[in-house]
């Protein structure tokens, strides 16, 4: 019962999210703000962990293989496959809804318990549009993220696998261009847009509707982190059901 | 001036407010006293539509408030200013930005003409050369007195103020008082302060509202509020220890 009250409070917030605007000048300054603290505040880790992730993989893919009938770019081909489909969106979405997610669930809930979102409204703001939209547009930019991600975690599998002797580079690039669907990028990239926007809200719920004090919001944090993972991992089952089989 | 007609207000069945009727008046500093839980902030956010009564009506200067839609509660709204318990500074700006803040939101004035308007008022509060501070490097009282700033940047119309010196020395209280009560007189603002402290009934009290159980228990100034005979007053009143030496040496001088 309480989970389906707080579905719905939650797609009540959203209708208030984009409600009455804020005045667009002041808003164009917390969309610039918040990509600056969400996004590039966030390439650093997605960075490093992305590279290494890939070479992880290429790694143990190539480890695996050693029936001499299976040609060795296949380890390139693999390492392609999982990055693009579930490593970069998925798994580096789950590491936000840690990162970000937190980091929004905090803020909005220490503003909660000073009652600065109180004095919002009391001045007449609308609160919901003036804290979550704007985060809502900055993660608009979250495929880029991935897009660097995929990227990097191609070049951390090239490197583990041609540096550690596993493959040539040449076979590596024959194997990372091997039977290319170009639907899967766009699957990647609707997942992310998806993910975004998860990653934007459900913690901003979390914040926007804790109650207590000071020690409370270190709670909705880690609610916030659980949940957001839960909705990520059901969205990605649903989304891969639908455009992939 | 904000009219309240027979205002209810219960949350999960249980009634806290149970009908009041009360008048704030304008250019001078409406207290409102009683014991806690007695509903003096549920009554507030009656006033301000962050709750909606069950029941009765709240008007500003004639305007029907409470039966205004979310829109147009917005609106009348920028012409409310709100002073927390705790400040609510917006603690991601500096002393500057929120004092600006409402300016930013609801004016179109230069960013020159804002920087006037929000010295002026630091000045007013006697906290020049803080400009870019943060509220976390500012003391409690100075945080006080900067959400005050902020409160009366865009000239508002109604000043509400909840417990706007708990927490500070007496010392701190006294110029905070005498600062919401000048203010007041000066703007003709309609001011609302909710206090637990009768140092500030003595100081400001000009129009006083005793709230218990949810009903208006009795009203009057603070001149009447030490010679009143009513029990349930008395009682609130002289339960500190220094107001009963007062009392006892007032009635000795008469
Ligand atoms: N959001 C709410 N939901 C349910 N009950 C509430 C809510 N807000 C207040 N109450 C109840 O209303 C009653 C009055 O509370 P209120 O906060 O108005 O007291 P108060 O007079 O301001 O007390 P204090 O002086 O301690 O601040 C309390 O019994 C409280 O439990
Ligand atoms: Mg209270």
């Amino acid at each position: 019962m309480t989970y389906l009250y707080s579905i719905g409070e939650y797609f009540i917030m959203l209708k208030g999210v984009f409600g009455r605007m804020t005045k667009g000048s002041v808003l164009r300054n917390l969309i610039f703000k918040e990509i600056n603290e969400l996004i590039m505040g966030s390439m650093g880790i997605v960075s490093f962990l992305s590279f290494f992730i890939g070479a992880v993989v290429a790694i143990q893919t190539a480890l695996n293989l050693n029936n001499p009938l299976i040609p060795k770019s296949l380890v390139a081909f693999a390492a392609r496959q999982s990055i693009i489909l579930e490593f970069a969106p998925t798994f580096i979405s789950i590491i936000m809804a840690g990162k970000v997610g937190s980091f929004i669930t905090s803020s909005i809930g220490s503003m909660r318990v000073t009652e600065q979102i109180d004095a919002l409204e009391v001045m007449g703001i609308n609160s919901k549009n003036y804290l979550i939209f704007p985060k809502i547009m900055a993660m608009l930019t979250y495929p880029f993220v991935i897009a660097i991600s995929m990227f990097l975690g191609i070049a951390g599998a090239y490197t583990a696998a041609v540096f550690g002797g596993f493959v040539t580079s040449d076979q590596f690039l024959t194997g990372l261009q091997d039977d290319f669907i170009g639907f899967h990028l766009v699957y990647a990239f609707i997942k992310t847009i998806l993910f975004a926007f998860i990653l934007a809200t459900v913690p901003s719920y979390h914040g926007y509707f804790m109650k207590g004090g000071a020690l409370e919001v270190g709670e909705a944090s880690t609610t916030s982190f659980v949940w957001t993972s839960v909705v990520l991992i059901i969205t990605n089952y649903v989304i891969t059901q639908l455009l992939l089989s | 001036m904000i009219q309240v007609k027979n205002l209810h207000k219960g949350f999960n069945g249980q009634e806290v407010l149970k009908g009041i009727d009360y008048q704030f008046e304008r250019g001078k500093t409406n207290l409102i006293i009683g014991q806690s839980g007695s509903g003096k902030s549920v009554f507030l956010k009656c006033m301000l539509g962050l709750f909606k009564p069950d029941q009765g009506a709240i008007e500003y200067d004639g305007k029907p408030y409470s039966n205004f839609s979310d829109e147009e509660q917005r609106e009348l709204r920028t012409e409310i200013g709100m002073l927390f318990q705790g400040g609510a500074l917006f603690d991601s700006m500096t002393v500057e930005e929120n004092v600006m803040f409402p300016l930013r939101m609801f004016t179109n004035q230069k960013r020159g003409e804002m920087r006037d308007r929000v010295h002026e008022v630091l000045k007013r509060v006697n906290l020049e050369g803080n400009d870019t501070k943060m509220p976390s490097e500012i003391s409690g009282g100075m945080q006080k007195r900067v959400a005050i700033a902020r409160a009366i940047v865009n000239k508002p119309k109604y000043l509400f103020c909840d417990e706007p010196n708990s927490g500070l020395d007496p010392q701190t209280a006294t110029i905070i008082d005498n600062l919401i009560q000048q203010l007041t007189h000066e703007n003709e603002i309609t001011t609302v302060v909710i206090t637990h402290d009768m140092n500030s009934v003595l100081e400001i009290g000009e129009r006083i509202a005793f709230l218990k159980d949810g009903l208006l228990a009795w009203k009057g100034t603070k001149e009447d509020i030490f010679h009143t005979q009513d029990k349930t007053v008395t009682d609130f009143v002289y339960s500190s220890n220094l107001f009963k030496k007062v009392r006892e040496a007032q009635l000795k001088g008469h």
